[in-house]
């Protein structure tokens, strides 16, 4: 039986492991690769590297850290931030990531999804979506709306549209971050998540608001989700990475509990 | 060090994941798609994500496919990874494709009834040995490796299947056949037990039996 992923998301800028709180206010909390080191080490599942450098002159130490990482975790690694063309999404898979996380640039030219899947495999791009909560309309049936820019651009589009149109495209998976929770630690958009997740055949990684276990035992039960993101949880040392799994593992979610 | 394994390039994927596993547990590996290195080669690994159908293609116009099956039926020993398993078989569904006929049997795609169930296959699944084989030795219940794949092997005979898998249905999840071994699953991308198996390919012999 498939087992539920535990993955753990970097944001790196400059080199730098920062975490965000809203997507504002990112601080410099410590070295990507060996926080790497230290999760793999205790079991995580899976990676997920985002860039946030600003400065496009400083991409290239991404492509260093990712190369650092990929030579010792040897579990899926995936990366995004900033990925606009498929030369983007080849250069970070040679220099060790599994997958390519693509958001605002899909956004602006969905047509980027099918070029990444038919260069990489779809299986290996992954659609990010930041998501906040709307009222319903005629224009967002699912009262979800698809932003850019940490949440500060609405897009006017529909987000279980979006989810299904990145299907269609050739996502491989979805990552369903809730702007809303993001950073709040009161628990995942339940009610977004399984939306999401009853409709599309691709996995769906719910990302946004974990701050204690529990939030990851409903988001991977009620949510539907087949994988939980977290961040700060693990980042300031309030929660191990197998201290996690085992809680869900005790609570009944499938997880891989030998590494 | 051992002799540098052989690393088949045919365009199917990044394998620069393996080269870096190989590495981590002292293989030096080449990367290369020349069929007579790979004929020289100490043992070779054949990886691969993609489709099955341009995969054969890429295979056949470099003469990697005679030099593979040359290499088997040498007793070399060859580990076959993801979709290297797959068009090691007879037929792949997968484009209808006529693949290579190293191991009698088919690939065929997972259909389920059931929405919830994802295509493709992708996560931490266990793969349990129901054959002892050297490169599964310390295998234990519980462990497991890392898959992502939408098609799964369908092997003719059952003593060429080493590992079984569960998703829904129960596959073959390694095979094995004389001097090649092959896994659905990804060691590169498995963590330790990953590597464990990798480790064990490198000082392989190439005999089934331990």
């Amino acid at each position: 039986m498939l087992s539920k992923r535990l993955i753990a998301c970097l944001d790196v800028r400059d080199g730098k492991l920062a975490k965000s709180i809203r997507f504002v206010n990112t601080k410099d909390i410590g070295d990507p690769v060996e926080k790497a080191r230290e999760y793999y080490a205790d079991g995580l599942d899976e990676l997920v590297f985002y860039d946030i450098t600003a400065s496009s002159d400083n991409r290239s130490i991404m492509l260093d850290v990712v190369e650092a990482v990929a030579r010792e975790v040897f579990i899926p690694l995936s990366v995004g931030g900033g990925v606009r063309t498929v030369a983007d999404a080849t250069d970070l898979r040679l220099a060790g990531a599994e997958k390519i996380n693509v958001n605002t640039a899909a956004v602006k030219r969905p047509a980027l999804i099918a070029e990444c899947a038919e260069a990489i495999g779809d299986q290996n791009v992954v659609l990010s979506m930041d998501i906040r909560r709307v009222d319903r309309s005629d224009r967002f049936p699912s009262g979800y709306e698809i932003v850019i820019n940490g949440g500060r651009t609405p897009m006017g589009i529909d987000g279980l549209a979006w989810a299904l149109e990145g299907e269609r495209l050739g996502a491989g998976e979805l990552v369903v971050n809730s702007i809303d929770a993001d950073g709040t630690r009161d628990g995942y958009e339940l009610r977004l998540t399984a939306m999401i997740a009853d409709a599309v055949r691709i996995p769906v990684i719910a990302s946004g608001g974990a701050g204690e276990p529990r939030h990851l035992r409903e988001v991977l039960t009620e949510g539907g989700a087949d994988a939980a993101l977290v961040a700060s949880m693990v980042h300031y040392g309030d929660y191990a990475v197998s201290e996690l799994k085992n809680y869900l593992h005790d609570q009944g979610v499938k997880m891989r509990m030998s590494w | 060090m051992t002799d540098p394994v052989f690393i088949v390039d045919y365009d199917a994927g990044n394998l620069k994941s393996v080269q870096r596993a190989c590495a981590e547990v002292g293989m030096r590996a080449v990367v290369s798609s020349d069929p007579e290195r790979l004929l020289d080669a100490g043992r070779v690994i054949f990886p691969g994500v993609g489709a099955a159908g341009s995969a054969m293609r890429s295979l056949s116009r470099a003469g990697l496919d005679a030099a593979l099956k040359s290499a088997i039926r040498g007793g070399k020993p060859v580990l076959g990874i993801c979709l290297g398993l797959q068009i090691s078989m007879d037929h792949s569904e997968e484009q209808d494709t006529r693949t290579l006929g190293i191991v009698p049997g088919t690939v065929k795609r997972f259909r389920f009834d059931r929405p919830e169930l994802k295509i493709p296959h992708m996560g931490w699944n266990e793969v349990r040995p129901v054959r002892a084989h050297p490169l599964l030795e310390g295998i234990e219940p519980g462990d497991e490796f890392y898959f992502v794949h939408g098609y799964y092997p369908v092997p003719r005979r059952n003593e060429d299947v080493c590992a079984l898998t569960h998703y829904e249905t129960r596959f073959a999840s390694a095979v094995g056949w004389g001097s090649y071994f092959a896994t659905q699953f990804h060691p590169e991308k498995s963590g330790r037990v990953g590597l464990r198996l990798l480790e064990k390919f490198s000082r392989w012999s190439g005999a089934p039996a331990s």
